[in-house]
């Protein structure tokens, strides 16, 4: 049998070989650590520390402060230096928690100590989950423990755990899938706990055949969860196209994962899960991949959220060339950085610091409407038309060519030949008419 | 670090193809047409494949330095214009008459309407019609192996079907310069597809919906030698590898190519057998390119994970 995809989607350059070998090697902050309170989709988190208060590994320093929005912890022990904003890597500026650290690492009480969560109900795992401040690692950073309270947790039939890592370059789930897959499985009993009727699908790329191999031997003995093998190919990592190449369901931009039963979590934000509730560690760590052909020699780093990009770079042993971008996340949904000097966040899979800087190489020409676009498309749309449609800031065209139902996932971008800013534009539109719609 | 890096909006990486490399891979798959034709009609062959070509480029050079505009010569999109339309003339016919052409598939055809991308119609095939129009004799009179005759598809058309399916095959025929070999054509056609440059949609379609029509209302029964005939002959293999599958002025939408491919057929079904000529793909293409955003504005396909579902946005 052929493997689970979907219709559509590309194979750029993978470049996983860069960094895929290499063990995670944890790295302890140097300076300053920096906290956005908005690291997550949703109502930034409130300030619960102010400057000169002591705080600890572990303690809770930001609120969530709606339905959708994230408690965030602290990495270190120290002394709060400053509450004020400061730059973040998108360019926007945020409050932050600026926390001089001491060094000594002293956590909150019962820090690091194994829990039961057999014991538990599943209203204390979700409270938990929440506490921790564990939201969506994989970059969108939707907050976890509202995606564990659906409506009607009896109708979830599945848990994905999204191991697939489409996004070229990036090995951290793969290295945490060879290095801990006990703590994914053990996250994903967690998980299986809340939905009694749920079966765990831990879903991988047919690239990654070692963390096939080792997941598959990690639940050999777990009756309710199974190891999907998927079609390597861009995006299917997608919280829709992974849906469907693993369970055939399918979802649109106005259901949720769950109103088809399904629960999406990735690798990383499984094992937080595990951390959170097992061992009474809230999210204040995650592993990152620095890679790209400018770096001397790439490697993979368990860091210390809150800590500076740039404090990182060392680490791959500085840079053989110089950059020509650094991209954090993959090359296909990631974000471009402008300066390094900015927090480490909850969502930052990576640093990709690439010598050339294949957008600028090439001018944009005239649109031959080869149809490329048309064919990667995963979502079935015709992004030739909704581009010309959003250039022109014809919004209504726009949302009539289904332009909100595109995932922004860049395949169009990826193969035109004309090498025309298809993504771009939507993302605008997008913008655009979301925004319209909540003013009225 | 001190320096700005540089920013651009995600995807941050790109595919090796190019408009030029796309176009490139067109011009090699119609050269063992071009290289036949030129074998098969002589040195006056190469002659005006050289001068369309010459004439195309430099009409678009011309007209881009005199309007100001950017040089766009370099992608390669004139030069096969060029190309296409010296393999849909004679071999003999006139050098000043196929400049005109190719200036009048540039300037009029192409550049009027915006340039690259913009035209509603094949370049190449306008120009070819608009010859037709004004020079029919011309157009329509071919000379093989020195001997001024009719095309094989206007014998078969007339009640002759002396000519043998195996020259309409390999090509040793009258016609234009480029149409005649099916063989080579298909090898191009072959190389196009490997290469994904164009898909099989619109050029099955096309010959598929032809073939049935022809079959039916070709006055020949269940003739099997008919029907190849009819498809190895004239311009049918040519229009629906390298003509239809044009990506400006073919629909972009996987149902669109096919609807776009069925009405071709039919199109061309109708002008071989019910027209006063045999011949019909040229005005077939350049009728159904016009039909285009309105098959187009049909076919829009279903988004992912909306199928049956209506909610009107």
């Amino acid at each position: 049998m052929s493997e689970a995809t979907f219709r559509g989607g590309v194979h750029p350059y993978e470049g996983k070989e860069l960094s895929s070998d290499l063990p995670i090697k944890t790295v302890m902050p140097k300076g300053d650590m920096i906290f956005p309170m908005s690291q997550h989709i949703g109502a930034p988190a409130k300030p619960i520390v102010s400057k000169g208060d002591k705080v600890l590994v572990g303690q809770k320093i930001g609120e969530a402060s709606g339905f959708i929005s994230a408690n965030i912890c602290c990495s270190v022990s120290g002394t709060v230096k400053a509450v004020e904003p400061r730059m973040l890597l998108n360019g926007s500026s945020a409050m932050c928690v600026v926390v001089e650290n001491d060094g000594a690492y002293t956590g909150i009480e019962g820090l690091g100590e194994d829990r039961d969560y057999t014991k538990l109900s599943k209203d204390e795992i979700r409270d938990i989950v929440k506490e921790a401040g564990i939201v969506g690692m994989g970059g969108a950073g939707f907050p976890t423990n509202v995606k564990l309270a659906p409506k009607e947790p009896d109708k979830i039939d599945y848990i994905l755990v999204n191991g697939a890592e489409c996004e070229p370059y990036l090995t951290s789930d793969y290295r945490q899938m060879l290095e801990c897959p006990e703590e994914i499985v053990g996250g994903l009993k967690v998980m299986l706990k809340l939905f009694d009727k749920a079966t765990g699908l831990i879903c991988i790329e047919d690239n990654k055949p070692a963390a096939i191999e080792k997941m598959k031997a990690a639940v050999a003995n777990e009756s309710r969860i199974e190891v999907r093998v998927l079609k390597t190919k861009y995006p299917q990592g997608g919280e829709r196209t992974l849906i469907s190449a693993a369970t055939g369901r399918k979802i649109y931009s106005k259901k949720l994962p769950a109103d088809e039963g399904c629960v999406v979590d990735n690798i990383s934000t499984v094992i937080a899960i595990y951390r959170a509730v097992c061992k009474q560690t809230p999210l204040i760590t995650r592993v990152m991949t620095l890679t790209g052909d400018a770096f001397k020699k790439p490697i993979n780093v368990n860091v210390r959220l809150g800590c500076n990009h740039a404090d990182l770079v060392p680490e791959g042993e500085g840079f053989g060339q110089e950059p020509a971008k650094i991209i954090s996340g993959g090359p296909m949904m990631g974000f471009a950085m402008f300066d390094l000097n900015v927090p480490v966040t909850k969502t930052s899979s990576s640093i990709l610091a690439m010598t050339k800087d294949e957008v600028a190489e090439f001018e944009p020409t005239p649109c031959i409407r080869c149809g490329r676009c048309v064919e990667a498309c995963p979502g079935n749309l015709v992004p030739q038309k909704m581009a010309v449609a959003a250039m022109n800031n014809d919004y209504d065209t726009f949302v009539s060519l289904n332009g909100m139902e595109c995932y922004e996932c860049g395949s169009c971008t990826y193969v035109c030949p004309a090498k025309r800013p298809l993504t771009q534009s939507f993302k605008q539109a997008r913008q655009y008419v979301a925004a319209q719609a909540r003013k009225k | 670090m001190s320096n700005l890096l540089n920013i651009s909006s995600s995807p941050h990486v790109r595919d090796k193809s190019s408009t030029r490399s796309i176009m490139w891979d067109v011009f090699l798959a119609l050269m063992p047409a071009a290289l036949f034709g030129v074998w098969n009609f002589g040195y006056q062959a190469a002659v005006l494949i050289v001068v369309c070509i010459a004439a195309s480029v430099l009409a678009e050079y011309i007209w881009q330095k005199a309007m100001k505009l950017p040089l766009t010569v370099s992608d390669g999109s004139a030069a096969l214009t060029g190309l296409l339309l010296a393999l849909n003339l004679s071999a003999a016919f006139p050098i000043w008459m196929a400049v005109l052409g190719s200036v009048f598939a540039i300037i009029i055809v192409k550049q009027l309407f915006g340039g690259l991308g913009q035209n509603f119609m094949n370049p190449a095939l306008g120009a070819r019609c608009f010859l037709m129009v004004s020079f029919a004799g011309k157009m329509t009179s071919f000379t093989y192996d020195g001997v001024t005759g009719a095309t094989p598809l206007a014998l078969i058309k007339s009640g002759d079907d002396s000519t043998q399916l195996i020259d309409m095959f390999l090509g040793t025929i009258g016609g234009t310069i480029g149409e005649t070999s099916t063989l080579a054509l298909l090898i191009g056609a072959a190389y196009l597809l490997i290469r994904k440059v164009i898909t099989w949609k619109i050029p099955v379609c096309y010959i598929v919906t032809f073939a049935v029509f022809a079959l039916l209302f070709g006055g020949h029964g269940f003739d099997m030698t008919y029907l190849a005939k009819e498809i190895c002959g004239g311009g049918l293999i040519l229009g629906a590898f390298f003509m239809a599958t044009d990506y400006v002025t073919s629909p972009i939408t996987p149902k669109g190519q096919i609807a776009f491919g069925i009405l071709l057929g039919v199109l061309t079904g109708v002008f071989r057998i019910f027209g006063a000529s045999a011949e019909g793909v040229s005005y077939a293409i350049i009728i159904s390119n016009l039909l285009v955003p309105l098959i187009e504005k049909a076919t829009i396909p279903v988004p992912f994970g909306k199928e049956g579902i209506k909610d009107g946005k």
